[in-house]
């Protein structure tokens, strides 16, 4: 099935890109409209994938291969498994809600469009990547629209959180690339998938496994992120531009996740050897993440830290090696994804309409601003695990498959630590919602607008998916479950 | 004697004494700029018609006619042609001596390109010390009070260092007894370890090295470069940066490789030393160019890292007991990407400075909204330096830091590594300050079109450089490939 499809959902925003910046003098209209036709295009081709996709095979699908750069045997190779596939829809979901959030930019439209695509684009990439040469080049470029959107067009402290974003990231970056190139040096190869299924097949011992692992994963390590290289984050999360915030919480860490899953299966033995020091990170996340989220005053900050605590989860996940707790991994990663983005979404609206970001000088905006609330409300649902939410769905499957895992000792121990988090997220959720959307009815916001049509309609989109993956779990796990016992099964037990 | 071989040389040569001619006969300062392009595209050609399969030696030895000088020929070439381009707006506000210039330009790109035809260590230092004085000319070209000063220093610093290269050559050849690499190689062999002749060999390759770091600005002999580059004419800077240093390593790694590969011991003992050297070379240079204001310092510091970066390629060659050529082949691609990174980088200078009249960096605040086109390339260079994907300067770096870490150098790796992290810091404000601040002033700026081919060339040839560089490895093989063994 050489189709190339792949290749077209990752160039297409970069069309996007090239119409926008060359044709002079075109409207901040039609500009919108030509970024909106590219996203949208990219969807349906995902969504098309989607469906295409073979459920009952185990393995790379959509796979393209073309020869790069003979000298360093790096390949052009494209491809996605149950693991990659929900996190593409889900990224090409986010670049058209992107967007539509952004419908209402004015400064520098034409370049705010054009480094959004670029983002969009790039991230396919990352999920799409087979070879770990292509996979870095895409992982790199994201850095230079993310530096842009914070800088130029977001709030506060915008140039200092810009900042430290780039230099986290090119440090666990730096890190990663030393990885790959002793990577490749011990084995010959940069296929990802190869790598899985020769194992660590060490040709010329330059090194051992374990000092390889964590060369790599200390760039996933910054990016999903682990504690304590979590610092960076409600900075970038906060400063940034709605539609920065919601690909940043959406799609952009989850490369973090997605990058560990994959190591896993390059280092089965070496990821079972340290994998309690992963839970112990994990468990350190998800308490020490929701207690500061308790104690954040300013809106986006706070669903930021969320992020961190719930990120733990995924680490969780990942580590406790079994097949369930895998698969939990993968659909916290699309449910956060989808639950984040709705939140980030409707701060925003709130903030842009009310000039307010202070929790404390908030209160009663449900009166006022009823379907933002609302949406808020239910995202905030999902966000502390509430049955029938995407949120209970994947954090159920995460504990459910981590507690029974076979594969790390002591693993139930973490598990039973990592529940706090759950309590903390009930917590803040219901806490901020009691502080901002109810109590006595401020004066301040009584000329507020509430969200309007299209606002309300991205945010109902949203509500539907998470309700949906909630309700009906195994219309993504049964995608993935087949790749999650793949990985498995390199662990050999 | 069979000289015709040297036919792109010559060819040159006779060029730089028609420049001046030129210059004598004719009112039309553009006459001068044409005869001296014209004369670069007719030794490109000769150089391209020279290609063969095997190398041949040239005036019994001297120089040699193989790959790897044709390949180091058409980059020298392919620099001075840019350089000249580049110049234009300068030359063009020189009220004399548009001859003279232009004959400099070209006698220093024929010593480099002599420089890495060169397998005698007779024909080595001639060749280093003919480029070497047409850049003490160069540089205080201007004859203002700056370019006057950082003139006398490179010609003092550079005159103590041919000194000690010449010092190193002769005792190479004290305990070789021959001058020519080849025979160096086999003298060297049967040198039995740690006689004194073993130990007056290393002293000698020391005191060579030595000299030779002035030439790429690696450490220990790095710092007359910011100087320097800051008071030469910025094209001249720009030519200094890449046709000297290259030609640098260019010789460096046909000595290195001909005459002192074998034994072993011997290779380990100065590719370690390299590596050491490098791993400072670009710890420092990225260190101090973090606070520099004026950007022609700044890219001083940067390139000075560079050749740290490069270096890392010198010492796997001695660390690695592999016999392929793809170290001596990352060598050259990352030699050719850090080529069009500084000819971006400083095309774009060179024409900014021009408008605003200031080197400093708080001078290109807002450069993105007085003219798009500059800012553009100005990024993709620097981009290109840091070594960010999809640039030129990514694939370069991946592929030299693969090579080390195949012959062993990971802790190299890792330092280098960290060291490109630092110097995204300088590199970003750089661009944050074009795109991010306020300009300092609304007129545009703009400039006469030859300096902007040159950039507009050399970022096409970064970006497509960094996304199939398979076009390119092709050529840097071959250009390794056919190097005399």
């Amino acid at each position: 099935m050489n189709s190339n499809l792949l290749s077209i959902i990752i160039f297409l925003p970069l069309v996007g890109v090239l119409a926008i910046a060359l044709i002079p003098r075109i409207s901040s209209k039609a500009l919108k409209y030509l970024s909106l036709i590219a996203t949208l295009s990219v969807l349906v081709l995902t969504l098309f994938l989607l469906f295409r996709f073979d459920r009952g095979a185990n393995g790379i699908q959509f796979e393209e291969v073309y020869s790069w750069i003979p000298a360093i045997n790096a390949h052009y190779h494209l491809g996605v498994d149950g693991i990659s596939l929900p996190m593409v829809v889900l990224t090409a979901f986010l670049g058209l809600v992107a967007v539509l959030i952004s419908w209402k930019v004015e400064n520098r439209t034409r370049e705010f469009f054009i480094w959004l695509l670029v983002l969009e684009s790039s991230i396919l990439g990352v999920f799409s990547s087979l070879d770990l040469l292509l996979f870095f080049v895409f992982w790199e470029i994201e850095v230079i629209p993310m530096y842009f959107l914070i800088s130029i067009w977001g709030s506060g402290r915008k140039q200092y959180s810009a900042t430290k974003y780039v230099i986290y990231t090119l440090a666990g970056s730096a890190f990663m690339l030393a990885g790959i190139v002793s990577l490749y040096y011990a084995t010959g190869s940069l296929d990802m998938a190869a790598l899985a299924n020769n194992g660590y097949a060490v040709s010329q011992s330059i090194l051992p496994a374990a000092p390889i692992f964590f060369l790599l994963l200390a760039g996933f390590a910054v990016k999903l992120p682990v504690v304590p290289l979590h610092t960076w984050l409600p900075d970038a999360h906060t400063d940034a531009p709605t539609a920065a915030s919601v690909f940043l919480a959406g799609a952009l860490i989850k490369m973090g996740g997605y990058g560990m899953i994959r190591l896993v299966s390059i280092f089965p033995p070496v990821a079972q050897q340290y994998a309690p020091i992963m839970l112990g990170l994990a468990v350190i996340g998800v308490v020490y993440g929701g207690a500061i989220t308790l104690r954040q005053t300013d809106l986006k900050r706070l669903i930021a830290y969320s992020s961190v605590s719930h990120m733990g989860f995924v680490l969780l996940g990942i580590f406790a090696l079994s097949q369930t707790s895998l698969v939990g991994a993968s659909l916290q990663m699309v449910s956060h994804g989808l639950i984040t983005g709705l939140l980030f979404a409707v701060a925003g609206i709130i903030m842009h309409n009310t000039h307010e970001r202070d929790i404390s000088k908030m209160g009663g905006l449900a009166r006022q601003m009823p379907a933002a609330s609302t949406f808020f409300i239910l995202g905030g649902l999902g966000a502390l695990g509430l049955p029938a939410t995407s949120g209970f769905a994947a954090e159920f499957t995460t504990f459910l498959g981590s507690f029974t895992s076979t594969e790390v000792s002591g693993v139930k121990i973490f598990v039973l630590v990592a529940l706090l988090g759950v309590l903390l997220a009930a917590a803040y959720i219901l806490w901020l919602i009691q502080r901002v959307f109810f109590g006595p009815v401020l004066p301040v916001f009584n000329e507020t607008k509430d969200a309007d049509k299209l606002q309300k309609f991205y945010c109902g989109i949203f509500i539907v998916l998470i309700f949906f993956i909630g309700i009906y779990p195994s219309s993504l796990t049964s995608i993935i479950q087949n790749s999650a016992a793949g990985v498995i099964k390199l662990l050999g037990g | 004697m069979n000289l015709d071989l040297l036919r792109p040389e010559i060819c040159l040569a006779i060029t730089a004494v028609a420049a001046i001619v030129t210059d004598l006969l004719f009112k039309r300062k553009g006459a001068v700029t044409i005869v001296s392009l014209t004369g670069i595209g007719v030794s490109v050609v000769l150089a391209l018609s020279l290609m063969g399969k095997n190398s041949r030696a040239i005036g019994n030895g001297l120089f040699a006619l193989d790959n790897y000088a044709i390949f180091f020929a058409s980059l020298f070439l392919g620099l001075a042609f840019l350089v000249i381009l580049a110049s234009a707006d300068y030359v063009s506000r020189m009220r004399d001596f548009h001859g003279e210039f232009h004959a400099l330009i070209l006698t220093a790109a024929l010593g480099a390109m002599l420089t890495a035809a060169a397998t005698d260590m007779i024909s080595i230092l001639l060749s280093v010390e003919l480029t070497a004085v047409s850049f003490y000319a160069l540089v205080g070209f201007l004859k203002d009070g700056k370019a006057s000063e950082s003139s006398l220093k490179y010609l003092l610093l550079g005159a103590v260092n041919s000194a000690v290269l010449l010092y190193g050559l002769a005792m190479v050849f004290g305990f070789s007894g021959s001058t020519r690499l080849a025979e160096i190689a086999q003298a060297v062999s049967n040198i039995p370890a740690g006689t004194a002749g073993s130990a007056g060999l290393i002293f000698g390759l020391v005191l060579v090295g030595t000299g030779f770091s002035f030439k790429i600005a690696s450490v220990p002999f790095h710092m007359w470069a910011p100087d320097v580059y800051e008071g030469a004419p910025t094209p001249i800077t720009l030519y200094l940066s890449t046709a000297s240093k290259i030609a640098g390593f260019a010789v460096l790694l046909r000595f290195l490789l001909t005459g002192f590969i074998q034994p072993t011991a011997l290779s380990q003992n100065w590719g370690m030393a390299l590596a050491v050297i490098s791993a400072l070379t670009m710890t420092l240079g990225n260190l101090l160019a973090i606070p520099q204001a004026n950007i022609k310092r700044l890219l001083a510091y940067s390139s000075i890292a560079q050749s740290g970066y490069m270096l890392i390629a010198l010492a796997s060659l001695g660390m690695t007991a592999a016999a392929d050529n793809t170290i001596q082949s990352s060598l050259l691609f990352y030699i050719l990407a850090f080529a069009l990174a500084e000819i971006a980088v400083f095309a774009a200078v060179i024409i900014t400075s021009h408008r605003i009249n200031s080197d400093l960096i708080e001078g290109y605040a807002g450069l993105a909204k007085r003219s798009p086109l500059l800012a553009v390339a100005l990024t993709i260079g620097l981009l290109s330096l840091m070594g960010l994907p999809p640039m030129a300067g990514f694939i370069a770096k991946f592929y030299v830091f693969s090579q080390a870490a195949r012959s062993g150098l990971v802790w190299l790796v890792i330092i280098a590594v960290i060291n490109s992290v630092i110097s995204a810091y300088y590199y970003l404000r750089i661009v944050k300050t074009m795109w991010m601040d306020a300009p300092a002033g609304d007129e545009s700026v703009s400039s006469s079109p030859a300096p902007k081919l040159s950039l507009i060339i050399a970022c096409i040839g970064i970006v497509v450089l960094g996304i199939v560089p398979a076009l390119i490895t092709r050529a840097t093989e071959f250009g390794s490939r056919l190097l005399l063994p």
